[in-house]
């Protein structure tokens, strides 16, 4: 039930998971001890040696040329807009920008909390609806999260996940970057449903007026910026040679374990 | 739903989402009016040294938490710049997004002093100590020129002559030179009143060594120096970083790998997707901060940080000599090569490792008669200890905990320094860089 305690009490059940976790890898890497490390410096492949950060990634090569792809499209469109953007608009207005967007789209975080069952997630993402809309001024503030009421994200690939779909291999996709199949469907799905929303609610809200496709890819526009710019990431800066492996890892752990949250 | 609790509350609520609002406004409103109060007491308490962490590990990994750090501005109009250091070096395929030494500057558009700053093990010119710095200093009315550490990949890339970085000798000697670039390439935006230097951790004993050989060179003519937190004998520091890996996941076989799999799946739960990914000393560093259990092996942590740091560095340094380390000699490493298994062997690889299969040989090799306590020893402060004695102009600010230095070296520092050191009592290594007192000497040595 929605109460105080309820971040609290899923963050222990998290805790417990990642204990549990850290079980079951310490048992599976006793076994793996029966057989001697065989390192050599040379050679990483002898037998006994376990690649400690491997993921499924059949299509790797694809991946890595998409990854490549995905930095130039960074570097010569997208950083160039989110430099200007930031430089035109004071760091408050952004702010207000992107908790606007996070409000109007939140009604996904409802969808998908309804279609996995979880009650709690729907209430919480309702009640940040009503405050933000309200108390937030149309959602350009976010009173609900000082409230109690956390941002809970919820896509319909993580929907899949609960639903007992795996994940596939990973994939890189054009534009969006990391993904796997189950999360590239999902982002699909979500996209496709967010467009039905946001021409909704445009068309609601313009009903009289004849500017109402103006309006609709003015917010689509400004809200593709707007994700760009929210996210600090920006290609090959890791200083790391092994950034494919470590983003690719981070990934598809950071989604197994928001699946398994559930 | 909600009136402003005008209703009397329903007898049955199945879930008091009333009660809930109006526990939590209430905590809202007492927190806001306590606030002041704490900030209060906060400001009440500084005149001394106010850091909070006694624990040298704490304060390593956890740094300086926001209220005891000091005032400086968000942002800077810092522009980046690119440098070919070698016209005709070649990059390999497998490096070919780091082609150009990255460099970055802040600049004050009147007349100013120039100082320069260079990064710890493994970190970039625009790494969070070194944007804290970089940051206070313009403040303070320096332009700054911010410079990767050569154990950095893009440095041992671009910009190292060996491109078998950890020799202070060499290294510090490549610094120069991209230093001089550096200044050369933006020089006519400058008005430079004279020319200062700093580093922290490698970077602060590469300053030392820099601070000589700008005796020699005159290029810059270095007027003040300040070391932040070196080491003393490199063969020593990473010794004990080795050892802060292996104290507490043990060096059996396989203990490493389960390791990995407990330590990166805490990464991964730690990690929020807003934040921004940066695999390096300091990386871990900002997760711990997140939410790491409070059981966490801080000290392996910290070793462990260090080893993605030099992960980096080896597979970058065996790829660039083609030794074959970590990559079987004679393997072509294209844009798109799947890296996985060099990864997993440079996690293997400790910095003793380097130094005993790759580092020390390919030194031998150029002078035969070189042995390897001979190499130690030039890699240290001691063999500039007559050097450091007489040099006014160079100052060293340590902490009485930092961990990276062996027993003896603290007393050291102290004795060659003399009254131009000066000893924290708590900070371990580099924790309390963004301290408020600890800020306000950096900047006051520069100033007076």
């Amino acid at each position: 039930m929605l109460n105080l305690l309820c971040v609290k009490n899923k963050m222990w059940v998290v805790l417990t998971a990642l204990v549990m976790i850290f079980l079951v890898i310490s048992g599976s890497a006793a076994i793996a001890q029966e057989q001697p490390d065989e390192r050599k410096l040379t050679d990483p492949t002898a037998p006994g040696y376990e690649d400690p950060i491997s993921m499924y990634d059949p299509w790797e090569g694809f991946n890595r040329s998409m990854y490549k792809f995905n930095y130039g499209v960074d570097k010569y469109f997208f950083l160039p807009v989110v430099r200007a953007y930031k430089f035109i608009l004071p760091d408050v207005v952004e702010t207000g920008i992107a908790n606007f967007f996070k409000n109007l789209f939140e009604i996904n975080n409802v969808a998908n909390n309804l279609l996995q069952g979880n009650a709690e997630g729907v209430v919480n993402s309702t009640f940040r609806i009503v405050f933000n809309s309200t108390l937030g001024l149309g959602g350009i503030m976010d009173p609900a999260t000082p409230m109690g009421f956390y941002k809970m994200e919820e896509d319909f690939g993580q929907t899949l996940g609960v639903w007992g779909a795996g994940p596939g291999p990973f994939l890189v996709l054009p534009v969006l970057g990391p993904s796997t199949v189950r999360d590239g469907i999902g982002s699909g799905v979500d996209s496709v449903g967010n467009s039905i929303w946001l021409t909704a609610v445009v068309n609601t809200a313009f009903k009289d007026t004849g500017d109402r496709d103006k309006v609709y890819y003015g917010l689509t526009g400004l809200n593709i910026i707007n994700q760009r710019a929210s996210v600090p990431f920006r290609y090959y800066e890791t200083g790391s040679p092994f950034e494919y492996e470590l983003v690719r890892f981070v990934y598809l752990k950071d989604r197994q374990i928001k699946i398994e949250e559930r | 739903m909600w009136r402003h609790g005008r209703d009397p509350l329903p007898k049955n609520a199945t879930f008091s989402v009333k009660g809930t609002i109006m526990k939590w406004l209430s905590l809202l409103i007492l927190g806001l009016l306590l606030l002041p109060a704490q900030m209060l007491s906060a400001a009440a308490t500084t005149g001394a040294y106010d850091y909070p962490f006694v624990n040298p590990y704490e304060a390593t990994v956890i740094g300086t938490p926001t209220v005891y750090q000091a005032e400086v501005p968000k942002k800077v109009p810092v522009k980046d710049y690119q440098l070919v250091v070698f016209e005709d070096r070649e990059i390999p395929p497998v490096f070919w997004y780091s082609e150009g030494l990255n460099f970055s500057l802040v600049r004050q558009k009147e007349r100013a002093p120039l100082i320069f700053v260079i990064a710890g093990t493994g970190a970039s010119y625009q790494s969070p100590k070194m944007k804290g710095l970089q940051r206070a200093f313009y403040q303070a009315g320096f332009s700054v020129i911010s410079i990767s550490s050569p154990t950095h990949m893009n440095f041992i890339v671009n910009a190292s002559t060996t491109k078998v970085p950890g020799h202070i000798i060499h290294d510090s000697e490549d610094l120069y030179r991209v230093m001089e670039l550096a200044y050369k390439k933006v020089a006519h935006r400058l008005d430079v009143s004279e020319f200062y230097l700093t580093g922290y951790s490698l970077g602060a004993s590469q300053s030392a060594f820099l601070a000589r050989l700008d005796e020699e060179r005159r290029v810059f003519n270095f007027k003040k120096v300040l070391m932040i937190n070196p080491a003393v004998s490199l063969f020593n520091s990473v010794n004990i970083i080795d050892q802060m890996l292996d104290n507490t996941i043990g060096s059996e076989p396989g203990a490493f790998n389960s390791y990995l799999g407990r330590a990166i799946r805490g990464v991964a739960t730690a990690f929020e997707r807003d934040e921004p990914l940066d695999f390096n000393e300091d990386f871990l560093y900002r997760i711990y901060k997140k939410r790491i259990p409070s059981e966490a092996k801080l000290e392996s942590l910290i070793g462990f940080s260090f080893r993605i740091s030099s992960s980096n560095m080896i597979f970058t340094s065996d790829v660039m000599t083609q030794y074959g380390l970590i990559v079987p000699p004679g393997t072509e490493l294209g844009q798109t090569t799947p890296l996985l298994e060099y990864f997993g062997a440079a996690l293997h690889t400790s910095f003793v490792d380097y130094y005993d299969n790759y580092f020390y040989p390919f030194y031998k090799a150029q002078s035969p008669s070189l042995t390897s306590d001979q190499l130690q020893n030039q890699m240290s402060l001691r063999s500039i200890t007559n050097y450091l004695r007489g040099a006014d102009k160079v100052a060293l600010m340590t902490n009485n905990d930092d961990l990276i230095l062996a027993p003896g070296e603290i007393d050291f520092l102290s004795e060659v320094f003399g009254d131009r050191a000066t000893i924290w009592p708590t900070g371990g290594h580099c924790g309390n860089m963004e301290q408020k007192d600890v800020v306000a000497f950096m900047v006051n040595f520069f100033k007076k």
